[in-house]
C-alpha cells in the first residue's frame, strides 16, 4: 500500500504541471510563441516572467522549454543557459557559468577561466560572431532575476540586453522574478534596451477554481492499474470536497494565501496519514494537517517555559502594561515578581534573586523573539538590566497564562 | 583524403636505393632514394629527394605532408638510424583554431600550406614516412579545382608561418620548379640545393612581399617600373610524380611514372593552362629586366625561370605595387628605426618582467638584434610552445641523436590551450532559421531594434555635424574630441556608426584619408582602466595589462610618428569610466590634443551635464567645448522612423502609428520602445484574428492592448488578486498610517490593527505567525518595504504604493 501512496504522490506532480498550463493558459501561449520566434526565426527577444513566490514561474517556463525541445526542428538547434541569481551572485562566477553551460570552455582549452575582464571580452566577442539567421539561438533563463540587477554596473544585463537588441547571436533573455518593481531597479540605458514584455502570474483565481484544484490534485487518473480502489479513492475525495469541515479547513487556507505550493504541502501532510490500514483520507486528517500548517510557533515556545519563567513573562506583561512599552531593568521585573509571589506565596516558592537572574537571562537568550536589546554595559554592576519586553499578544500563550493563574 | 593506415608501418621494410655519397661537412652519408617495400605485397614504392611525402603523424585521416629535402643515415647511433629532412606543409586543421580566421575564406578540402618557420624541427625518422603524395602549386588567384577525382592531390597556394598566410614567393615557385626540373631522372643531388635556396635570400623576399601586402593601398597610385623581388608567378607543378625533365618556362606537360591514377588529371589541369603561358612568355622577359638592377641576389635565376601566366593588366598591377612599396620602404626605415627599436628595447625590458603570458607575445632579445629587415615584426612566433609540445608528444623522443632531434612524428596539431588567440563561436545552428511567410513577419523583422535601416531618418543635422567634425580632422590630420549626450534610444550611437560607415566609404573612394577606426564601450568593460587593454588590442592586437597598455598606447600617441593614419575611437558610455583620479578619461581627452597622435575621440554618455557635474577641470577642458545633444524624438519623429522601416508593407493602420509614436513621445521618446510596442501589437494582432487568409492589419485596439501590457502598472492587479488575509493586512496597514499620522509603522502596531479588522469582517482569529508570513509575502513582492524579519514584533513596515492605489485596488 505504501507503494500506492508512493505513486499517488507522483501522480499529484504530473497533474500539477498540466494544471498549471491550464491555469496559465495565456501567459503560457505568449511565453511559447516568444521562445519558437527565438529557435524558429531567430529573432532575439527579452521577457520578463513576474508573480508572487509559488506562483508557478519556473514551472511556467520549464513546461514551455519542454515542449519547445519536443519539436524536432528545434531541439537541436537551442542552446540554453540557466542561471540563478542566489548561486551567481556576480557577474564573474555569471560569465564562468555562461562560458560552462555553453560548452566554449573546451574551444580554447584549460585557460578559459582567465582574469574577469578576458573572460567577459571572450564571451562578448563569442556572441558578437553569430548572426540571426546563421547562428544557434541561446535561450538565457535568469532565475532571482531581481538579484541580478544588483551586479556592479548591471554589466552582465547590459551586454545581455544590448546582443538582443542587435544584429548579432539572437537571445531569449529571460527573467524571472517575484519583485513587481522590477523595471525601477534597471538602470536607464539597461532598461532602454529591454523590450519590456511582462508576463504576469498572479494566481487570479477564485475559491470555487481552488476546490476544483484541490479535487484534481488528490484524484487518482484513469491509467491508475487498480481500477477498484481508484474509483473508490476518487468517489472519497469527491466526499471530501462536499464535507463542509473539509471547505471550511480549505477556506481558511485560501484566505491566508493562494499559493498553489501550500496547498500543496497541506495536501501531502494529510496524506502522510493513509496507510493500509487507513486507505482513504478523512476530513479529520485534513484539519490535523491545516493544525500543523497553522501553528502559532511563539504560543509552542510558551508551553515549555518552566513556573519561574511563566511568572516572571506575567511580570514583565503587568510592567509593559504601566508603562506604555518603555523599556524596564531586571529590577524592575524582580520587584513585581516579589509582588506576585507575596500575593500566591502558596502557590509559588519564592526564589533567590540569583535564580531569578538567571531564569530571566536565559529566557531572554532562547527567546530573542520575545525580549530583546539586552544592554551589556549596564549588567553585571547593579543586576540592572535593561530588558525591552515587547508585548506578548499570542494568543495560546495568554490562554496558557490565565489557565496556570487560576489553578 | 584516404585513409592511411600507419598500421601497416609494422610490416614495412625500409632500404636505401642507390649509392651513398658523403657529406663533406657533416660527415653522414646521404642517398638520393628510398624505397619502402610492404612485407606481403609486391609493391615497392620508391621515394626519391625531392618528392613530396605523407609521414606518419597523430591522425591517421591526415598524415602530415612534406617535402623530401634529404635522405641520409645516422651514423652516431649504435645501430644506424635511417633519417629524412624534410620541409614541412601544414593543413588547414594543424593551423591553431585560433590563427584560422586570419585565412579570410574557407579552405578548400585539399589544400595545404607551405610551412614557413624555420624553429620547426624539419628532422624525422625516415621509417615514419607512409608513401608519396602530389602536391600542386597554385598562383594567388588562381581557384583550387574542387571537383578532383584524384583524392592525392594537395594544393599549395599560401605560406603559413604561424603569423600570417602569405601568398607563396616567386623563390617558392622557382624551388618548385626547379625540383621539377632536376627530378629524378637527372640525377643531381638535389638535397644540397634546396638547402642553398632556403638560405636566408628568400625569406628576406617573403619579408617584402608581406610589406607589399600591407602598404598595398598607399601605394597603388604610383605607376613605376616593376619590383623584381616578387614576379607573381601563377602556375601548377606536379612534382611528385613528374620524371620528364622540363626545359624553361613553356608548358608543361606532366606524366606521372608511378602514379597512373593522377596523370589524366594533370594533363587536363595543364591543358587548360596551355593559352596562357604562352601568352605570359612575353611579358616575362620585358618585366624582369629590372631584376638585375633591383636585387642581385640568388633570387635572379630562380626568378628568370618562372612562367607567368596572369593576364597583362594584372600582372603590372602588383608589380607597381612592389616598386613602390620598396621605397617607401626605404624611406620609411630610417626614420621608423629609431622608434620602433626603442619600443622594441622597451618591449623586452617590460616583457621580461611582467608576466609568462605576455612573454611570447613581445620580442625576445635575439629577435631584436637582426630585426632590420622585418620593421613590422611586432611579435615573434610562440617558439617555446611549439617545440616543447612537439617533443613531448613525440614517443620516439627518447632515442635522441647527437646531430639532430629525432622527433619521427611531426607535431603540428592545433595547440587547444591558446585562450588568448581563440575565436569563439556559438555554434551554428542544424536547420537555417526560416525566412518571414507573412506581412505580419516581415514587418516584425524589420520592426525589431536589431534590424538596420538604410537610412536614419529624423537624424540628418546631428550626422552632419558629427560627420564635417570627423572629416575635418581627417583632412586635416589633426586630433579632436567630441561629447555627444542624450537619453538611452535617441539613436547616438546608431548615428555615429553611419557616420564611420560613411567615411570607411568616402576612405575608399579616396575623398577623405583612410583611418582606423576603434570602439570601446564603457559598459562592456568589468573596470575603467580596462579600456586600455581594449583599446591596444583594437589597434595592434597585441595584448598586456592595463599598466602596460597605458603606456604603449601613451607612447605610441604621444611620439613622433610618421606616415601614419588617424585613428578615429568612439568610446560608448562614457560615464562609467569615471575614476576616483579620473586618469582614464584625461588621458583619453590628452592625446587627442597632440599632434602627433592625429586621435579623433567620439564620446557617448547619456547625462548631458557629464563633464560639469563628475569631472574635473583639467578633464573638462580637455575634452572641450564641441558637444552635441541628442534630444528625445518627437511624435512626429517617431512616426516618421516607423513609416520609413514599414515602407513598402501595409501592416499598420496609419492612426495606430500616429497613436503608437504620441504615446510613446509623451513617455520617454525612446525609439526603442516605439519599435517595441509595434513588434508586440503585430503578435497580438497575429494571435487575435487566426484566419488563414486574412493577413491581418495592426489596428489601434491591438496597439493600446500592447500598450498596457507594457506600461500599466501592476500593482493594481497584484493587489487585486491577493489573498482575503493580503488585503485585510494591507487595510490594517492604510489604518494604522490613518491613526499614528506617519508613513511607518511596526508590525506590532498593524497587527493590532489587523486583528480588529478581523473580528469586525468575521474572518478567524489570525495567529502572529499567519499574519507574519502574510506580511513576508507581500514584502517579498515589495507591495511593503519590511526589515529582516528578524526584528519580529518591532520590525518596520511601509508601503511601496501609493495609498491611494491601494484604496482604489480594495474597493470591490
Amino acid at each position: 500500500m505504501s507503494s500506492r501512496k508512493s505513486k499517488s504522490n507522483n501522480v499529484i506532480h504530473a497533474e500539477y504541471l498540466s494544471q498549471v498550463q491550464r491555469i496559465l493558459q495565456v501567459q503560457y501561449k505568449h511565453l511559447i510563441e516568444l521562445l519558437k520566434r527565438t529557435a524558429i526565426y531567430g529573432e532575439s527577444n527579452s521577457v520578463l516572467i513576474i508573480g508572487p513566490r509559488g506562483s508557478g514561474k519556473t514551472m511556467l517556463i520549464n513546461h514551455a522549454l519542454k515542449e519547445l525541445m519536443e519539436v524536432e526542428e528545434v531541439s537541436e538547434n537551442v542552446l540554453q543557459v540557466h542561471l540563478n541569481g542566489l548561486l551567481q551572485i556576480n557577474d564573474k562566477i555569471a560569465l564562468k557559468e555562461i562560458t560552462r553551460q555553453l560548452n566554449l570552455e573546451n574551444v580554447v582549452g584549460d585557460k578559459v577561466f582567465g582574469s574577469f575582464a578576458e573572460n567577459l571580452s571572450f564571451l562578448l566577442e563569442a556572441l558578437k560572431k553569430g548572426d540571426r539567421s546563421s547562428s544557434c539561438p541561446v535561450i538565457f533563463i535568469l532565475d532571482e532575476f531581481d538579484l541580478f540587477t544588483h551586479h556592479k554596473n548591471q554589466t552582465l544585463l547590459y551586454n545581455l540586453f544590448d546582443i538582443s537588441q542587435s544584429a548579432q547571436t539572437p537571445l531569449a533573455v529571460i527573467g524571472l522574478t517575484c519583485r513587481l518593481d522590477i523595471l525601477e531597479l534597471l538602470e536607464k540605458r539597461v532598461k532602454s534596451r529591454f523590450s519590456h514584455r511582462q508576463i504576469h502570474l498572479m494566481n487570479s483565481f477564485g475559491f470555487p477554481q481552488y476546490l476544483k484544484i484541490f479535487k484534481e490534485q488528490l484524484s487518482l487518473p484513469a491509467e491508475f492499474p487498480d481500477k477498484l480502489f481508484s474509483e473508490k479513492w476518487n468517489e472519497n475525495v469527491q466526499c471530501l470536497m462536499e464535507d463542509r469541515s473539509v471547505r471550511e479547513v480549505l477556506q481558511k487556507h485560501f484566505n491566508v494565501s493562494k499559493n498553489l505550493r501550500s496547498l500543496h504541502m497541506l495536501l501531502m501532510l494529510a496524506l502522510n496519514r493513509v496507510t493500509a490500514s487507513h486507505p482513504f483520507m478523512t476530513a479529520a486528517d485534513l484539519m490535523e494537517a491545516n493544525q500543523l500548517c497553522s501553528m502559532d510557533s511563539k504560543a509552542n515556545i510558551v508551553h515549555g517555559l518552566s513556573v519561574l519563567e511563566i511568572c516572571l513573562i506575567i511580570a514583565m506583561k503587568h510592567l509593559n502594561d504601566i508603562y506604555e512599552e518603555e523599556p524596564f531593568n531586571f529590577q524592575m521585573v524582580y520587584n513585581e515578581f516579589q509582588k506576585f509571589v507575596q500575593r500566591k506565596a502558596h502557590s509559588v516558592y519564592n526564589f533567590e534573586k540569583p535564580v531569578v537572574m538567571k531564569a530571566a537571562f536565559f529566557y531572554a537568550q532562547q527567546l530573542p523573539a520575545c525580549l530583546q536589546e539586552m544592554d551589556a554595559g549596564q549588567f553585571p554592576p547593579q543586576m540592572a538590566t535593561c530588558i525591552h519586553l515587547q508585548v506578548l499578544k499570542w494568543r495560546g500563550g495568554i490562554i496558557l497564562i490565565q489557565i496556570f493563574l487560576t489553578s | 583524403m584516404a585513409c592511411y593506415s600507419t598500421r601497416l608501418r609494422t610490416r614495412q621494410t625500409y632500404s636505401w636505393v642507390g649509392k651513398p655519397f658523403l657529406n663533406p661537412k657533416l660527415h653522414y652519408h646521404s642517398y638520393k632514394e628510398m624505397s619502402v617495400k610492404i612485407e606481403g605485397g609486391l609493391t615497392e614504392i620508391h621515394i626519391q629527394v625531392g618528392q613530396f611525402v605523407l609521414i606518419e603523424g597523430d591522425d591517421d585521416e591526415n598524415p602530415y605532408v612534406a617535402k623530401l629535402v634529404e635522405l641520409f643515415e645516422d651514423d652516431s647511433e649504435p645501430h644506424s638510424k635511417k633519417r629524412a629532412r624534410v620541409q614541412w606543409f601544414i593543413r588547414f586543421c594543424e593551423v591553431p583554431v585560433s590563427k584560422r580566421h586570419l585565412l579570410g575564406r574557407k579552405p578548400a578540402a585539399q589544400e595545404i600550406f607551405w610551412y614557413d618557420y624555420p624553429a620547426c624541427n624539419s628532422n624525422i625518422n625516415a621509417e615514419t614516412i607512409i608513401g608519396r603524395v602530389q602536391v600542386v602549386a597554385l598562383g594567388p588567384d588562381e581557384v583550387i579545382p574542387m571537383d578532383l577525382k584524384n583524392e592525392e592531390t594537395l594544393f599549395v597556394k599560401l605560406s603559413w608561418n604561424e603569423k600570417t598566410f602569405r601568398p607563396l614567393s616567386s623563390e617558392l615557385f622557382a624551388e618548385f620548379d626547379k625540383l621539377r626540373e632536376c627530378s629524378p631522372r637527372c640525377q643531381k643531388p638535389v638535397g644540397a640545393k634546396t638547402k642553398a635556396v632556403r638560405s636566408p635570400s628568400w625569406t628576406r623576399a617573403e619579408h617584402d612581399i608581406k610589406r607589399i601586402e600591407s602598404r598595398h593601398s598607399t601605394s597603388k597610385s604610383r605607376p613605376t617600373p616593376s619590383h623584381p623581388a616578387t614576379p607573381r608567378a601563377k602556375k601548377r607543378l606536379e612534382l611528385s610524380a613528374l620524371k620528364t625533365p622540363q626545359k624553361t618556362g613553356e608548358i608543361h606537360s606532366s606524366c606521372a611514372r608511378n602514379d597512373k591514377k593522377a596523370s589524366p588529371d594533370c594533363q587536363r589541369i595543364l591543358r587548360t593552362r596551355v593559352p596562357a603561358l604562352n601568352t605570359m612568355e612575353i611579358i616575362e622577359e620585358r618585366t624582369l629586366k629590372p631584376i638585375y638592377r633591383g636585387w642581385p641576389s640568388s633570387v635572379v635565376p630562380s626568378v628568370i625561370l618562372t612562367p607567368k601566366n596572369i593576364k597583362k593588366r594584372e600582372a603590372e598591377e602588383p608589380e607597381a605595387q612592389d616598386e613602390t612599396t620598396s621605397t617607401s620602404h626605404r624611406i620609411r626605415r630610417k626614420s621608423s628605426f629609431l622608434t620602433l627599436n626603442r619600443i622594441r628595447q622597451q618591449l623586452r625590458f617590460l616583457g621580461n618582467s611582467i608576466s609568462n603570458q605576455e612573454e611570447d607575445e613581445f620580442l625576445p632579445a635575439a629577435e631584436i638584434s637582426d630585426s632590420s629587415s622585418e620593421e613590422e615584426e611586432t611579435s615573434t612566433p610562440p617558439l617555446r610552445g611549439r617545440t616543447s609540445s612537439r617533443v613531448s608528444r613525440d614517443p620516439s623522443s627518447s632515442m635522441k641523436s647527437s646531430l639532430q632531434t629525432p622527433s619521427k612524428t611531426p607535431k603540428k596539431t592545433p595547440k587547444p590551450h591558446t585562450p588568448r588567440h581563440a575565436t569563439p563561436q556559438i555554434r551554428s545552428r542544424n536547420l537555417a532559421a526560416q525566412e518571414p511567410a507573412s506581412v505580419l513577419e516581415e514587418a516584425r523583422l524589420r520592426l525589431h531594434v536589431s534590424a538596420v535601416p538604410e537610412s536614419l531618418p529624423c537624424r540628418e543635422q546631428e550626422f552632419q555635424n558629427i560627420y564635417n567634425f570627423v572629416e575635418s580632422k581627417l583632412l586635416d590630420h589633426t586630433g579632436g574630441c567630441m561629447y555627444i549626450s542624450g537619453v538611452p534610444g535617441t539613436g547616438k550611437t546608431a548615428t555615429v556608426h553611419e557616420v564611420i560607415r560613411c567615411l570607411q566609404q568616402a576612405a575608399k573612394a579616396n575623398d577623405v584619408p583612410p583611418f582606423q577606426y576603434i570602439e570601446v564601450n564603457g559598459m562592456k568593460l568589468t573596470e575603467p582602466h580596462q579600456v586600455y587593454v581594449q583599446i591596444l588590442q583594437k589597434l595592434t592586437g597585441q595584448k598586456a595589462t592595463a599598466n602596460h597598455a597605458a603606456e604603449l598606447l601613451a607612447k605610441r600617441f604621444l611620439t613622433q610618428r610618421s606616415s601614419q593614419e588617424t585613428t578615429v575611437l568612439l568610446v560608448d558610455e562614457l560615464d562609467l569610466l569615471w575614476t576616483q583620479k579620473q586618469d582614464v578619461m584625461y588621458n583619453l581627452f590628452d592625446w587627442p590634443t597632440h599632434k602627433e597622435a592625429r586621435l579623433v575621440v567620439l564620446t557617448i554618455a547619456n547625462t548631458m551635464d557629464l563633464p560639469e557635474r563628475i569631472m574635473m577641470n583639467r578633464v573638462s577642458s580637455r575634452l572641450g567645448l564641441t558637444r552635441m545633444s541628442f534630444q528625445p524624438y518627437t511624435h512626429s519623429q517617431l512616426q516618421q522612423i516607423l513609416i520609413s522601416r514599414l515602407k513598402n508593407i501595409k501592416a499598420f493602420e496609419d492612426d495606430a502609428i500616429q497613436l503608437v509614436a504620441r504615446k510613446v513621445a509623451a513617455l520617454s521618446g525612446d525609439a526603442r520602445r516605439c519599435l517595441d510596442i509595434c513588434r508586440r501589437a503585430t503578435e497580438i494582432c497575429e494571435f487575435s484574428c487566426r484566419k488563414p487568409d486574412s493577413p491581418g492589419l495592426v489596428t489601434i485596439a491591438h496597439l493600446l492592448q500592447a500598450v498596457d501590457e507594457m506600461f500599466s502598472s501592476s500593482y493594481i492587479t497584484a493587489i487585486k488578486n491577493s489573498s482575503v488575509l493580503e488585503q485585510s493586512f494591507l487595510r490594517a496597514i492604510l489604518a494604522e498610517f490613518r491613526r499614528s499620522g506617519l508613513e511607518e509603522a511596526t508590525f506590532q502596531q498593524v497587527y493590532s490593527q489587523h486583528v480588529a479588522l478581523c473580528r469586525m469582517e468575521g474572518l478567524p482569529y489570525p495567529t502572529m505567525s499567519e499574519t507574519m508570513a502574510v506580511c513576508s509575502n507581500l514584502g517579498s513582492c515589495h507591495l511593503l518595504l519590511v526589515e529582516p524579519s528578524r526584528n519580529d514584533l518591532l520590525l518596520r513596515v511601509r508601503l511601496n504604493v501609493s495609498q491611494d492605489d491601494v484604496l482604489y485596488a480594495l474597493k470591490e
